[in-house]
Formats: C-alpha cells, structure tokens, sequence
C-alpha cells in the first residue's frame, strides 16, 4: 500500500476529509463573524454562545414542540436571529461610536450569561441529538467510512457560505451594505436606511452561528460549553483570514480544518495548538490577515 | 473519698437512665470544637463536573445530615456549608483555609478534580481537620501525597483501570487501544488500565493522546478503527468522553470493537442515551438499581435532585453519615480521635457492603463492572446497566503491597 509519510494513503485521504468537516464549521462560524465585523465594526464574542444557542434550540424545538430536524434548521437560526435583532436593537446600537473594547466586553457579559442559563437549566454534560433518520448510515468511499451526515454537514455550510459571499460582494443589496460600512453619513444621505441594514446584518451574522450550531447538533453533543469551546478557535481563523474579510474567513475555515486534520495524525497532541502557531506567523508576516486589507 | 466516688457514680447512672433508654449509652458526653460539627461540601458547583458532583453532592450531604438527626438525635448542632472551586486548586485550597480558620469547618467532603484534592489534603494536614473525598480520581492521594487526615472515599484511577483492565480481556478482547487525554490524568488512567491488561494476558496496540476539551474527536477515532484492537479504552472523562462516544458510534466503530469508559458515569450515560451507549462496559462504585437499599435512597435523592445519583453523590452521603456516627462514638470532632475510630471500624449503608479505611487512607469497597444495557433492556428511565461482575473489596483497589504510601508499615 503506498503511504504519505509513513501513513497509509487511505487514512491521509480520510483525516483530509475529516478536516473537511470541521473547517466547515469554522467557515460558517467565522463568516458569521467576518460579517459583523466587516460591516459593524463589532467584535462578537457572543457568537460561540449563539452557536450554542442554535443547537439548543434544535433540541428544544424536538424535545418540546416535536419539530425535526429540516424545520429546525430554519427555525432555530431565525430564532437566534431575533435574539440577535434584540440585542442590537437595545445593546449594541449605543456603542458603535466607541472603542471596540466595550462591544467586546458587552458580547462577552452576554456569553456568560447565555452560558449560565443554559448550564443552570440543563447541566453540563449535555443533551443527545439523534441524526436524522435520512442520514443514518455511511458512505463507504473506499479509502474511509464518511457518514452520511458529515457529507451533508459539509454541503450545508458550502452552500450557505457561498451564498453570503455571492449576497455581500456580488448584489446591490450587498453593494449598500459594503457602502454603508465604508461611509454610514454619506449612504444615509443617499435616502438608504442604514440603522435597519446595520440591524439586519447583526441578525443575519448570528443567525449563521445558531444555523452552525443546528448543524453540529446530531454530529457533537449540546452541551452549554460548546461555543466556548469552539469560538477561540474561530477567532483565530478571522485573524488569520483577515477581520472583516468574507472570501477569507470562508477559505480560511476551510484550510485551517484540513491543517487542523492532518496535525491530529502527525501530532495529536499539537492539533488543538496548531492553529494558534499559524495566528502568530500569519500576524507577523501580513498584520491585516491572508485576505485583509490594510486600512 | 471513695464514697463520694460511689455517690457520683450512681448519680451518673441515675441521670443517664433518666435521659432516656432508648439512645445508645456507649456514647460519651460530645466535646466539640464552636460547639457544633460543621461540614463543608467543596465542589464544582458550575463546571466540567458539576452533574457528577456539584449541587446533588450538596443535595446528598444535606440528606445525610437530615437522616443523621432522625436516626441518632444528636444533642448537638450540626451545619453544612458548600462552596464552589471552580476546579482552580488555589481557588480550592483557599477556600478550605478560610472555612478552617475563620468558619469552624471540621470536616471537608466531595472535593473533586485531583489538582483541587491535593491543595486541600495539604491544607486539611495543616490544620488538623479531616478532608473525606468522595470525588477526586488520583491514586496520589493515597500513595505519594497520602495524609493522616484525609480518607479517599469513592473511587481512585487504579479501581477504575483495574476492573475493565483485567475482566475485559480476560473475556477473550485482548488488543486495546488508548484515546488519552493529553494530560497528567489521562496518562495515569492509560498506565494503570495497560499495567491490567498487560498483566492479564492482553497487549495494547496503540494510543493517541489528544488535547482536552477537543471539540472533534472522528479524527482520533479513525486511528482507533485502523488499529484493528477489539478494545478501544477512553482515558478520559466529562465532556470528552461524551463526544468520543457519541462519534465512535457515528463512524460505526461500535460494530466491531468494545468501548471501554474508564471515567464513565450513569451521568454520561444518561447524557447520550442508551441507543449511543449499549455495550460499553466500565467500572462504578455505586449503582442506583442494584438491590432495596440502593433504590429506597436513590429514590428519595431523586425526589429532591430530580436525577439519580451518581457514586459520587451516594458516596458523599456516606462518607458525611459515617463521619458524624464517628463522632457520635468518640465524643469529639478532634481529627486523630475522629480517624483512629474511622480506621477501625466497617462502614455498612447502601454505599458500602463492609468497607473499610486502610492505613493509607483509601477505603475499600467492592466495585461494580457494568455493561449498558441495550434501549429493549430498559425496563424503566435511569434502568441503564447490566452488572457484569461484582469487584471485591480485596481486588478492586491497590494493594497495600503496592503502596507508596510513607504511613504504610511494611
């Protein structure tokens, strides 16, 4: 059998496409926040907490309402979209003209207390999720057993982020958004209502988090802790890609899951330090980020 | 002179009958340090392990304070406190010094997470107190960092290695393979289960150690499906585990290969169902279904925590039981006498059938190795397991040959 580095070629191939998968989930997620940040000048760290939010409300929706899976992948992010709205609307709208220290630190009170909530009201060790009954089962790709659901999870979040990117770069609705972030007076003055659009993007930014954490919740456990488990990581990839930059966050997530996979088989115990080295060189050679422009 | 002796004798004999038969006469006049035994239940009221500790261990205690006053009717007060550690030993040690120092604390229980344990056995020496822990996982407590003044209640890493170790691989899955978590912890749990398989017969094919709190594990997993062991062991615990198995069952590895927990609790368990988790097997100290004595208490700790127990929880509700019987019988709250007496005397409740505190500290009890019944099994909600074994008290824990232990006599 021939082997890459002394791994059989088979399991390369599948640790790639594990880290498929998981760079999907950094790419729905940091597109999430590349979006608030781009166009609110906000650093959301509230965004692993809505992720979880997400998940949790899938949960919720199943266990309580009796609603599935498909209606909950549109229903719970539209929820956490209007908690989003909510808290634009009556948080962060007042510190747009400060530093960004305080929307940080504001985001960052809302995680904890989101968190709590959730850790109060269901514990810690989580909640099960069963996978959709259209995905059970595996495809067996001859050199790995992908299950049908990671298949699905990657494009799901493909899709979604190809969508966000074709919306923001390639419409008009897009091309007002972009002009009210570079000179909210002047696209004011053009008679467009930029406090709704702010608003709206908020909502949409977090309602991409709560649709990953619908996503991730048949594949992991939902449990109140696993946004913050995972919102460091995405931060990291935001830096990486660039803060603010759509095309980099989606490429960005996308790479760092592979280099993320590929760490695990060389050196597992590095996988979760890898991105974090990759941050500092990044930062050291190009500030802005791989995408990002210098402003 | 010795008239009067005589004259105070029978007065005391006339007094303690008027006071009442019923209650037993053996117990001396109780000294007590403020006047009243205090305890303090030091957990992780909202952390990684506050389902297997956290608000049920103070549940638990409060249970056995409560059941302790309507059994004995003691003539003196006792009070139980709680605090959060939020698994930082300093945070812990911190705490126990103030509840030593300034708050009367007599004796600390729970104590969960190793790191934590150990600041606050120091302290407990220190001070002179008693530290009973029924929830921390490390063997040091016992071994290299063992202490006059602390007794290791539930469980330790040997007692949870030790059973799957051996009795799995003595049921013909002689190949293992390790997911370890990449810390001090999780490499002892891989030693100690290894040094078990090893020495039954079996051999151990491979490990991969990942980092804690990953948030992925397929990756690790795959490597345990290409390692072709029967046995996969899963050094870890919490939130890692959880999400272990939850993945191993969703790349199919549960068809061909056994997962064995080697921190798993009925909480982990209850966290992912049982379509997840049928046929893992692993090792507990208690289990709430296991015979009257277990349901009648677990049933009651249900009506007020709306959860079953784990055996932390059962073994806090011991462990505060046992100590306030020891000082009913001694009389005092003073730790050396409060010890000698736990040391020489057997626990009996619906916790521990004969236990018994060694020299080193560790109280031993018979384990259970169980394996998760399949969902058509279930008879009932919590009704989870199928003993596979009863580990006896002499077999489930280090012997005292192995002790490293400098109070142990050899």
């Amino acid at each position: 059998m021939s082997e890459i580095f002394g791994i059989p070629i088979q399991a390369f191939m599948g640790q790639l496409m594990l880290g498929l998968v998981n760079g999907s989930f950094y790419a729905t997620l940091s597109l999430g926040l590349a979006v608030i940040f781009g166009m609110l000048n906000i650093i959301n760290f509230a965004h692993g907490a809505l992720y979880m939010a997400g998940a949790m409300l899938a949960w919720m929706g199943l266990n309580y309402f009796g609603i599935g899976y498909w209606w909950s992948l549109l229903l719970a992010p539209l929820g956490v979209g209007v908690v989003g709205i909510f808290i634009e609307r009556s948080m962060l709208q007042w510190l747009y003209r400060l530093d960004h220290l305080y929307g940080l630190l504001l985001t960052f009170g809302l995680a904890l207390i989101l968190e709590g909530l959730f850790r109060d009201l269901y514990g810690v060790s989580g909640l099960p999720y069963s996978i959709p009954e259209e995905f059970a089962g595996a495809y067996n790709l001859g050199f790995m057993f992908l299950p049908k659901y990671r298949a699905w999870v990657i494009l799901a979040s493909l899709l979604v982020c190809l969508a966000t990117w074709f919306v923001i770069e390639k419409t008009r609705l897009g091309a007002y958004l972009r002009a009210a972030t570079e000179n909210p007076q002047l696209t004011q003055a053009f008679g467009i209502n930029v406090p709704l659009m702010v608003m709206l993007t908020y909502g949409f930014g977090v309602a991409l988090a709560g649709f990953a954490g619908v996503l991730a919740a048949p594949a992991m456990q939902i449990s109140p802790l696993m946004g913050s488990n995972l919102i460091i990581v995405v931060f990291a990839v935001v830096v990486i890609g660039g803060m603010g930059s759509i095309l980099g966050s989606i490429v960005t997530g996308l790479g760092l899951g592979l280099i993320e996979g590929l760490t695990k088989v060389f050196y597992p115990e590095a996988s979760s330090t890898v991105v974090f080295i990759i941050m500092a060189i990044v930062l050291l050679v190009r500030p802005a980020g791989l995408f990002g422009r210098e402003k | 002179m010795k008239r009067k002796l005589i004259c105070t004798l029978v007065g005391a004999a006339v007094m303690s009958l008027a006071a009442g038969q019923s209650f037993a006469q053996k117990a001396p006049a109780v000294k007590l340090s403020g006047d009243m035994v205090k305890i303090g239940v030091l957990t992780d009221m909202s952390g990684v392990y506050s389902d297997l500790g956290g608000q049920g261990s103070v549940t638990a205690a409060q249970m056995a304070v409560d059941d302790f006053k309507a059994q004995a009717k003691p003539s003196w007060k006792i009070e139980l406190v709680y605090a959060d550690h939020q698994n930082k030993a300093d945070v812990g040690s911190n705490k126990a010094r103030e509840w030593y120092d300034t708050q009367g604390v007599d004796m600390i229980t729970d104590a969960l997470n190793s790191a934590v344990a150990l600041a606050v056995s120091k302290v407990t020496l220190e001070k002179k107190r008693m530290l009973i822990d029924t929830g921390a996982a490390s063997t040091r407590l016992t071994n290299e960092d063992c202490s006059p003044n602390t007794v290791h209640y539930v469980y330790d890493t040997y007692a949870l290695a030790n059973g799957p170790g051996k009795a799995v691989t003595k049921q013909g899955k002689d190949s293992w393979f390790f997911l370890t978590a990449d810390y001090a912890f999780g490499h002892s749990l891989e030693k100690d289960t290894s040094d078990a398989v090893k020495a039954s017969g079996g051999k151990v094919v491979g490990a991969v150690r990942h980092p804690l709190n990953a948030s992925d594990f397929s990756s690790f997993l795959l490597q345990a499906q290409s390692s072709k062991a029967k046995v996969v062991g899963l050094a870890n615990a919490g939130g890692d585990t959880i999400n272990s198995i939850k993945a191993a069952n969703e790349f199919g590895l549960t068809k061909n290969q056994t997962i064995v927990g080697l921190l798993t609790t009925i909480i982990d368990i209850h966290a992912l169902g049982l379509p997840t988790t049928q046929g893992m097997m692993f090792t507990e100290g208690f289990y709430w279904n296991l015979n009257n004595d277990t349901r009648e208490w677990s049933r009651r700790f249900f009506g007020k925590h709306k959860k079953m127990p784990s055996m932390l929880h059962a073994g806090t509700y011991s462990a505060v039981m046992t100590y306030l019987k020891a000082v009913q019988a001694t009389g005092t709250d003073e730790a050396d006498a409060v010890m000698k007496h736990l040391k020489s005397t057997t626990i009996n409740d619906m916790f521990a059938k004969g236990g018994k505190v060694r020299a080193d500290g560790r109280m031993v009890h018979d384990m259970y190795l169980v394996e998760v019944k399949k969902p058509a099994e279930s008879k009932e909600p919590w009704d989870y397991y199928n003993i596979k074994a009863v580990i006896p008290a002499s077999e489930a824990f280090q012997p005292m040959s192995l002790s490293r232990c400098p109070l142990v006599k050899k």
